[in-house]
């Protein structure tokens, strides 16, 4: 569902440009409202949430379909964790819909994907392991890695049973608000595939804001 | 049913709500089949060598361009390498992205789980159930990834709507899955998350063990898409020089 926000960047606490191919890592706090901004429109935002407290609680796709009974997620999502509880709910829309079902793209995954050869491009798990490698503080290992969020991908099922990665329905200046419900950490791998058209074959960077609870 | 099929070596049948865990090797076969109908299987890959590479659903689908399992299907691990390939396969349909039930869900729609009542017919929930075996290997709730649900059916609309179809697996429906490498599988026939019956389920699920047929040049599943000979061929890197 399509649902602008109200909140003004101007009034944002945090500001940070996240370039194609590099991670963020940051805690929001209960109550807090934070916005991916797709800046040059079809470009993939592979969001990873962790319980701030005890991060082995983290995002599950499958809690998140499972208790809303459809597999895409938009405005009014609740994003749930291995636990069942409430991390997230989206709050705010522009671009229709986004993916949970598709992952991440890693290099081992690549190979099998696209090519043998194509072991050594860059991919967002690698993004990860450089983000948990660099911020130990943070308490995350690689067994925490799992199913993500594509912010602005699109993953259609058929009723056939078929999914296909589709050219993304995003554009410049799209953007997805999520208010979290608990501490989180947010790891975010900005895209760098350049094999399918998760960035529209030209990967760019997305803005992350944050703003004070209202 | 198959021909790939060598030889079937252990038979065991597991009722409704069971858990359990054993590492299987390379060139073993599992074939799974719904006695009752309407059954569902939860399962968990992971390897042995390293309990850190295990089953990836997301990587499974996208690179079979599928939402569903099937014959020709191979399931694919987090580096890559595929755990096992489904080499035959009565029913046409199979899910892996619902997950499993809580104790939660389990207690909202038939009660709650009781051993003191109930003894092994208590109302054990999938998420429970792989906790357990996951336990016993060392891992934990970190470790859970999303796992294959044999015999169940969901259909998602175009809005992207979900229905799990009740009626899809009848009395023997069969899977049969070939081991590409060795794996520690993990087990559970708690039913479907999205199970809406009146009563919790009295389903019970075979489950045979034995050897494959050699892996040869036009196998099934190595030619099913042309991803699944790269990820044979990073089965082959993987056990590189332990012969064929």
């Amino acid at each position: 569902m399509l649902i602008e926000s109200h909140l003004n960047p101007e009034n944002a606490i945090c500001r940070e440009l996240v370039d194609a191919g590099d991670y963020y890592i940051g805690v929001v706090k209960a109550g807090e409202t934070f916005r991916i901004l797709d800046i040059e429109g079809n470009q993939a935002a592979d969001t990873l949430f962790f319980n701030a407290t005890n991060p082995s609680e983290r995002y599950s796709a499958m809690d998140t379909i499972r208790e809303q009974g459809n597999v895409y997620l938009t405005t009014g999502s609740q994003l749930r964790s291995n636990r069942n509880n409430i991390m997230l709910e989206i709050v705010a829309d522009t671009c229709g819909r986004h993916d949970t079902l598709g992952g991440a793209c890693a290099t081992e995954s690549n190979t099998v994907r696209y090519d043998l050869e194509k072991r050594c491009m860059h991919a967002c798990r690698d993004s990860w392991m450089l983000a948990i490698a660099e911020n130990p503080e943070y308490g995350i290992r690689k067994r925490d890695i799992s199913h993500n969020i594509n912010f602005f991908m699109n993953v259609p099922v058929t009723s056939e049973g078929g999914l296909t990665f589709e050219d993304g329905i995003s554009a410049p200046g799209k953007y997805v608000e999520l208010k979290a419900e608990m501490d989180v950490i947010v790891l975010i791998s900005n895209c760098p595939q350049l094999n399918n058209p998760c960035n529209g074959y030209n990967p760019t960077p997305v803005e992350y804001l944050v703003w004070n609870a209202s | 049913m198959s021909g790939s099929i060598r030889s079937i070596d252990y038979s065991t049948e597991l009722e409704v709500g069971s858990h359990w865990s054993l590492k299987l090797r390379r060139g073993s076969v599992m074939r799974l089949s719904d006695t009752s109908g309407g059954a569902n299987v939860g399962m968990l890959f992971y390897n042995p060598e390293n309990l850190l590479e295990r089953y990836n659903a997301p990587d499974t689908l996208k690179c079979q361009h599928t939402f569903k399992l099937t014959k020709g299907n191979c399931l694919y691990s987090d580096m890559g390498r595929i755990f096992a390939s489904i080499i035959d396969d009565n029913l046409g349909w199979h899910e892996t992205v619902l997950g499993n039930s809580h104790a939660s869900h389990v207690e909202a729609k038939w009660g709650k789980r009781d051993y003191q009542q109930d003894h092994n017919h208590w109302k054990q929930n999938g998420h429970d159930a792989f906790l357990v075996e996951l336990a016993k290997y060392g891992l934990g709730e970190a470790d859970l990834a999303a796992n294959l649900n044999w015999f169940s059916k969901v259909l998602v609309s175009d809005a992207g709507d979900m229905k799990l179809d009740a009626t899809h697996s009848k009395a023997g429906s069969q899977v049969v899955l070939r081991f590409e490498m060795d794996t520690l599988v993990l087990l559970h026939t708690c039913p479907h998350p999205l199970n809406a019956s009146e009563f919790y389920p009295e389903k019970s699920i075979q489950i045979e063990l034995g050897q494959a047929q050699g892996l040869t040049d036009d196998d099934y599943c190595l030619n099913y898409r042309p991803e699944n000979g790269r990820g044979f061929k990073n089965n082959t890197l993987y056990h590189l020089g332990l012969g064929a």
